[in-house]
């Protein structure tokens, strides 16, 4: 039972995770400074192996002579900066050095250190099953998942942020460096903002995105509540059919209407209008939004309405005083969602909008994919058109993100 | 008894009034659409002919009076504005100027109360552009009055004509051009392809992503939102950033390669058909710009997938795992025999949704290749037929085309759907 004896697998687990953690670390540290700076060749692998074994061999050393866990962590962040400091003269050997790769391997090391001691803990040196293996792959894994999946979420949208805020010469110069300088003047560094704001007259576009949007909601909210309303409360022939019609009308393809709609609305001069466009998305939310609050409404007990009904109130005023006021977390979360719909929404923004005064932010951006337009203002309107939904979402979150697995927003 | 009949009638009648305003919008919007663009499917219809054709009146001075007695000749130019649509009643409508009399009449003209002249024809053909002429002699109360010098006559136009949706007679050729145009086949291919791998990859990037945030640990909600990110973001937005990052002379996936040296000279990723990829000293052709449509239909949508897996993740009963847990099973294995099984009928649902809605999208390839090299789907057919070509029907035949096969993954999807919740 000696806990201080160390078995060939443990360490070789620990040599494992302490090479996997160096070798992501310090590609994530390469990443950051490529991104932000003058690009740098990819560092070499013996470097980042034999600094990896390092942290391995004293993360073996920390879990069985460091007893505490206060003790345990200034050993890591210690042992860190040694580490990091032979890192430097192993790269420093080949690449000239700079003061960002000094500063970047001090961070760097004790990170790598505290992550793969964190790592290491329910992993034990002696006594090393083939599940403590399964762990450490699990572990490698995880790491890599979360690195792999934060990058590709995150690094789309800092890419349109970092553009936006160059100018011209700085982004044809160096398109690989996406760093932004925050110290410049305002009036420069949101120079491109301004012109697609003003001269572009995205002001107006957005104006006009937000009142499609807005209108929509009521519109679309209306019938849909009235209508899930009859589809659960009311018993009638027909009342099952409905629903699932409802469900199929939901995942009929938008390109299939286009045409007839355009040839109709043509025809009775509705193209081009903001009201053709309304009607539109009002009736293509109109489903998602009924289908979802059926299912809400269901939840909802029937009891109180009932009792409203007897107490003397009308169907509509139990609408009114008692299904909305309950279902208020819901429907606005639809709304939101219908919102959010209508303000994305680009193909019969597209198609039917031609007078700049009443385009869509999205119908606007098309405006702007012009040879003659400098790319960052493409994407400060990009910037302009995401913000608003990427705000909205990160508030209404925790409401949202159930509505979004009970119905699915259409997409 | 009687009333308690009367009751469930009411009930009705109350649940069709609340319906109404929902039924109506949808209906008129979506299904009469749907209908409407079966009917157009067989007529042979283009862009052009959705604005009617009407008649042109061109009225012209040829001679100006000077003096009394003097002559006032006007000519009239009718034209049709199409080239080949009939038209139909053109009345032409012609005012005498006030002191002046008309010298002599053809019998083209009848001659309506005092000062009106008035000329019909039952049909005007399509192209066809005709002129007349009208003297007048002027008395001197002409000179008096504040006559137009350009139309003294103030001469207007009527016409009629039949609408092009409901007049032009049924074929078949629209569906004949579209399925014997080169390509057809090829994109037809694509438009199962890429939603059958977009959604699968999708799928297996949502279970990743799930397994790794069913955890609790700091920062998980944030991390679950921003994860969301793609999917809730502006298409139009995410395209453009994808494009540019893209871009093989300023775009910054090839800039990086180019400086850390891994490749000699610039990706065209969206656009170019194949790239050869040297496997085991072969060099296989590999369809780059299809393979990136793919990527980002998978980038965009995993997000679906992965909110849906999540949550049925979260369902799944604690002790089973702990079960698993006494028995020593380790993590694959617990994977494999319980996460699986319990997220497995949910991976049919959302497969076959995210086949049915990639199927359908329009917007992610039309924004991100427009349809070149190899990417065209049938929804990017569809415009490219009624707008591009300006060919209405065509793309009407191709919505119909992609519709009839729509419906049958949709009875598919009707049917799981069924079996999930008959279990």
């Amino acid at each position: 039972m000696n806990d201080r004896a160390i078995s060939g697998l443990g360490m070789t687990v620990a040599l494992v995770l302490g090479v996997f953690y160096t070798i992501l670390s310090v590609f994530v540290w390469f990443l950051a400074v490529s991104l932000l700076g003058k690009t740098n060749a990819f560092p070499p692998l013996l470097p980042m192996v034999v600094t990896g074994v390092l942290v391995g061999l004293s993360n073996g050393y920390c879990k069985v002579r460091i007893r505490g866990e206060k003790r345990q962590i200034l050993f890591s962040v210690g042992a860190g900066l040694i580490i990091a400091l032979i890192w430097l003269l192993l790269y420093g050997f080949k690449a000239s050095l700079t003061v960002k790769d000094v500063f970047g391997a001090l961070i760097t090391f004790p990170i790598i250190k505290l992550l793969s001691r964190n790592a290491m803990k329910d992993i034990p040196l002696s006594r090393t099953t083939k599940g403590h293996v399964e762990l450490m792959v699990v572990k490698i894994l995880r790491a890599f998942g979360l690195f792999f999946f934060t990058l590709i979420v995150v690094f789309p949208f800092y890419f349109m942020l970092a553009t936006s805020l160059k100018s011209r010469a700085e982004y044809l110069m160096d398109p690989a460096n996406l760093s932004v300088n925050l110290l410049q003047h305002p009036s420069k560094l949101f120079g491109g903002y301004i012109e697609v704001l003003f001269r572009f007259g995205f002001v107006r576009f957005i104006m006009n995105s937000a009142i499609v949007a807005a209108l929509t909601v009521v519109i679309t909210l209306i019938p849909s509540i009235l209508g899930a309303y009859a589809v659960t409360r009311l018993r009638f022939r027909g009342r099952d059919l409905l629903s699932r019609l409802i469900l199929l009308i939901y995942m009929f393809p938008a390109i299939v209407l286009v045409i007839p709609l355009y040839s109709v609305f043509t025809q009775a001069g509705l193209r081009d209008t903001r009201l053709g466009l309304l009607i539109i998305y009002a009736a293509m939310t109109i489903p998602v939004a009924l289908y979802m609050l059926r299912s809400y409404f269901l939840t909802l007990p029937a009891d109180l309405e009932e009792a409203g009904l007897i107490d003397g109130l009308s169907r509509l005023g139990v609408i009114i005083r008692i299904t909305i006021p309950l279902a208020m977390p819901a429907i606005a979360a639809i709304g939101l969602y219908v919102f959010m719909i209508a303000w994305n929404e680009f193909l019969f923004a597209y198609m039917f909008l031609d007078t700049p005064e009443i385009f869509t932010l999205a119908r606007g951006m098309v405006m702007l994919d012009d040879q003659e337009v400098p790319r960052q203002l493409l994407m400060a309107g990009a910037v302009i058109i995401t913000v608003p939904i990427m705000v909205l979402f990160i508030r209404f979150q925790k409401h949202l993100v159930g509505g979004l697995t009970a119905g699915g927003v259409k997409g | 008894m009687k009333k308690y009949k009367s009751l469930a009638a009411q009930e009705a009648r109350l649940a069709f009034w609340m319906l109404l305003p929902a039924v109506v919008i949808v209906a008129s919007v979506i299904l009469f659409p749907v209908i409407a663009n079966f009917w157009i499917s067989f007529k042979s219809i283009g862009l052009g002919d959705l604005r009617p054709p009407v008649a042109i009146l061109r009225e012209r001075v040829v001679q100006t009076p000077k003096k009394p007695g003097d002559e006032l000749v006007v000519t009239y130019q009718i034209r049709n504005s199409s080239r080949d649509r009939d038209l139909s009643d053109v009345v032409v409508t012609v005012r005498i100027p006030k002191g002046a009399s008309i010298a002599d009449l053809d019998d083209m003209w009848t001659v309506e109360g005092k000062r009106t002249l008035k000329s019909t024809f039952d049909r005007w053909e399509g192209g066809l552009s005709r002129t007349f002429e009208l003297r007048f002699i002027t008395e001197s109360e002409y000179f008096t009055r504040d006559v137009d010098p350009r139309a003294p006559t103030s001469a207007e136009i009527e016409s009629a004509s039949k609408n092009a949706l409901l007049s032009s007679p049924f074929t078949l050729d629209n569906f004949r051009k579209v399925v014997q145009a080169r390509h057809f086949s090829r994109s037809l291919i694509f438009s199962f392809v890429y939603p059958f791998l977009g959604a699968l990859i999708s799928i297996l990037m949502g279970i990743m992503a799930a397994l790794l945030l069913n955890r609790t640990f700091r920062g998980q909600s944030f991390l679950r939102g921003l994860f969301l990110f793609p999917y809730i973001s502006p298409i139009i937005a995410a395209t453009f950033v994808w494009v540019f990052f893209l871009d093989p002379f300023s775009g910054t996936v090839n800039a990086l390669l180019l400086d850390t040296g891994v490749i000699d000279a610039p990706i065209p990723f969206l656009n170019a058909w194949t790239i050869d990829i040297s496997l085991f000293g072969m060099k296989v052709p590999f369809p780059l710009a299809r393979a990136m449509v793919i990527f980002f239909d998978a980038w965009r949508y995993f997000p679906f997938a992965f909110l849906f897996i999540l949550s049925r993740l979260q369902a799944i009963p604690e002790d089973l795992y702990e079960a698993a847990d006494v028995d020593g099973a380790g993590y694959f294995k617990k994977f494999r025999h319980i996460t699986l099984p319990q997220i497995s009928s949910v991976l049919g649902t959302i497969f076959l949704l995210r086949f049915i809605w990639t199927f359908n999208k329009f917007d992610d390839v039309f924004l991100l290749t427009g349809g070149s090299a190899g990417t065209k789907t049938l929804p990017v057919e569809v415009y490219d037929n009624a707008f591009g070509r300006g060919d209405i029907g065509a793309g009407a035949a191709t919505a119909v085309l992609l519709f009839l096969m729509l419906s049958i993954f949709m009875a598919l999807y009707f049917k799981l759907l069924k079996e999930v919740d008959d279990e």
